[in-house]
């Protein structure tokens, strides 16, 4: 029973930070209408930029999130604006193509800054608190609420905003939304805003979990496609379902099978949706 | 003078391979519209199945069948071939970036397969020893009869592919590619025809994985870095022109020597910076790759290009033809 419950903690820790890139993949496709490969290496970005922060000048993790959240937000606008919106008006496979070459220039040149080894943002023993049994370390509180915080606040956002809504509205029908007036860039560039903020969060809680590596976001993109697609292309709501799902799938999977399948277990989930409900959990864009 | 030769032929049967690479991404992307990331994973399977089944007998893995080369070919195609079959039969009802989004998640467990399955793969000690052909008859000459050989396959493969792009299939397929819902009204079994163009551009990497694993006889993990191999071959496509198998192989030898070229660039690097030149040359490439998608999305030879000028070959043709025939009516006119 311990063990269970240990790793349901793992799972939601390793969930909660699916689910934060997952959000942003989710309103990319969505919106956008293409699955965006490089959104690992924005993962993979705002955990360097937060790292730079820790090392120069000896931030807390949590002040360096922030700075890490808008840089990598500010380059997701940036790498849109300069290369996929030129790219827009083809068909939006070559939008994928191209998303796939931005990966791999991410991953290399932060490879050529930070070098291509682990990194960590703290040495040191963290002691874990122990309840019945299980261990919960400080950075997994920290991990866990840090993302209930961004989902209220991004629920906030949805719901109660005008950008929130158009957003909402351009995910569900894009066609109908541009006829009711909706400003399609500046709707585009709230998606990179977000999308990229999400993911350098995401990018942030994984590097305090595990260790920071130039591959750390490629490693995690499948498990959260997977999540994407577990709770419907262009549904941030869903998106947080699946990537709980995920995050737990895979945790209890290491009694059954070895720890280093866990990818594999996120894609056989995510095979088994497109099969059984191509549309994810709640539904989301038709196939 | 020698090492320079050498050099050569070291080089031309590496852009062989992937020459050979990138005709079958052509068969799946270039004639069908088939989105497929799990090029490295498919070329691993033939490098591997082949290894098995040829190299001596040995503990270090599974297999050490020692049967002849050929065999170990003929067996890495079929069991890529499979493995697309069972992969394909899963994801190829869905839409184009479903399957890319599949396909990295085959590259992804083949990846971690190689790695864990000591008792199949070798592990990360990866598998020596794989036989090369004509080494004990010809010796030292090995590379040069390799080259030799490599190129022949190539051209055979070559012709083959161009057949199939120009008859009723290859058609079918571009059918497909341009317009699913036209062609299935046109009473076509678009999924079939998805799966065979799948299945064969899979069997052609798992041969150009096999040709690899008897070319540098000894493969590891380390030696197939999907995402670099991939892209590399996707580069090379699109910069060659998908669609067309020329464009295929032209694409194959520019990028071949423009990454060669970059390797020249970071060796002039100070020596500190030498361990991070392989990221520099990604990210060459990388740029090079968006360069072409934003100014020449067609690629060097492109599709259209080439149908222009076979229906411009075919109007001469015709032409010459009604004025034969319309100088005979003429003259039987006049009669």
């Amino acid at each position: 029973m311990a063990e269970f419950l240990q790793l349901t903690v793992y799972g939601i820790v390793l969930g909660s930070i699916i689910s934060l890139g997952a959000i942003g993949l989710s309103l990319v496709y969505g919106i956008l209408r293409f699955p965006h490969f490089a959104h690992g290496d924005l993962i993979t970005l705002g955990a360097y930029l937060a790292f730079v922060l820790v090392t120069t000048m000896g931030a807390p993790v949590l002040v360096a999130l922030p700075v890490g959240v808008a840089g990598t937000a500010l380059a997701a606008v940036a790498i849109d604006q300069v290369l996929y919106r030129r790219l827009r008006r083809v068909a939006p496979v070559i939008l994928l193509i191209s998303s796939v070459g931005v990966a791999l220039i991410l991953r290399s040149a932060i490879q050529l800054i930070w070098g291509p080894s682990n990194q960590v943002y703290a040495t040191g023993i963290q002691f874990p608190y122990r309840f019945a049994g299980v261990n919960i370390k400080p950075d997994h509180l920290i991990i866990v609420g840090g993302t209930i915080l961004l989902v209220v606040a991004l629920h906030l956002f949805l719901q109660k905003t005008k950008v929130g809504k158009a957003m909402r509205a351009m995910s569900d029908n894009a066609d109908l939304a541009q006829v009711t007036g909706i400003r399609v860039n500046s709707i585009i560039i709230w998606t990179w805003i977000i999308g990229g903020g999400l993911a350098a969060a995401a990018g942030i809680f994984l590097g305090m979990d595990t260790r920071l590596h130039p591959v750390m976001g490629w490693r995690i993109l499948l498990p959260v496609f997977a999540a994407a697609i577990l709770g419907g292309i262009g549904r941030p709501y869903g998106a947080i379902i699946g990537g709980l799902a995920i995050g737990l799938a895979q945790e209890y999977s290491t009694t059954v099978i070895s720890p280093s399948y866990k990818p594999a277990v996120a894609f056989a989930l995510m095979v088994l949706m497109l099969i059984v409900r191509p549309t994810g959990l709640f539904a989301g864009r038709k196939v | 003078m020698g090492g320079i030769l050498e050099y050569a032929v070291f080089s031309l049967s590496l852009v062989g391979i992937y020459g050979i690479l990138t005709l079958g991404l052509n068969v799946q992307w270039g004639m069908t519209g088939l989105f497929n990331i799990g090029v490295a994973a498919f070329f691993a399977i033939g490098a591997y199945t082949s290894g098995i089944l040829t190299t001596p007998p040995t503990d270090a893995h599974l297999g050490g069948f020692a049967l002849p080369i050929p065999v170990g070919m003929v067996g890495a195609i079929v069991v890529s071939g499979i493995m697309a079959f069972f992969v394909g039969i899963i994801t190829l009802k869905l839409r184009a970036d479903y399957l890319a989004i599949a396909t990295i998640g085959i590259a992804e467990i083949v990846r971690l397969a190689l790695k864990n399955e000591t008792e199949i793969t070798g592990g990360v000690r990866g598998m020596p020893g794989i036989p090369r052909p004509f080494d004990e008859m010809l010796g030292g000459q090995y590379e040069l009869a390799f080259l030799i050989m490599l190129l022949i396959l190539l051209g055979v493969l070559f012709i083959g592919l161009e057949k199939a792009r120009t008859s009723a299939w290859g058609r079918v397929l571009r059918g497909i590619r341009e317009n699913e819902d036209t062609t299935l009204a046109a009473g076509k079994d678009v999924v079939n025809f998805r799966l065979q163009a799948f299945v064969l551009g899979c069997c052609v990497m798992g041969f150009a994985g096999a040709l690899y694993a008897h070319f540098i006889s000894f493969i590891s993990p380390d030696a197939f870095k999907p995402m670099l191999a991939t892209f590399l071959v996707w580069v090379m496509l699109i910069a060659g022109g998908s669609g067309n198998n020329k464009g295929a192989l032209l694409g194959a030898v520019a990028i071949w020597a423009i990454w060669s070229g970059t390797e020249i660039i970071t060796g002039m690097l100070p020596a500190d910076l030498t361990t991070r030149a392989g990221a520099l040359r990604v990210l060459l490439i990388g740029v090079l790759l968006e360069v072409i998608l934003v100014t020449r999305p067609e690629g060097l030879l492109s599709e259209a290009g080439e149908r222009m000028r076979m229906i411009r070959r075919e109007a001469r043709r015709d032409k010459l033809a009604e004025d034969r025939g319309a100088s005979g009516a003429r003259s039987s006119a006049g009669e």
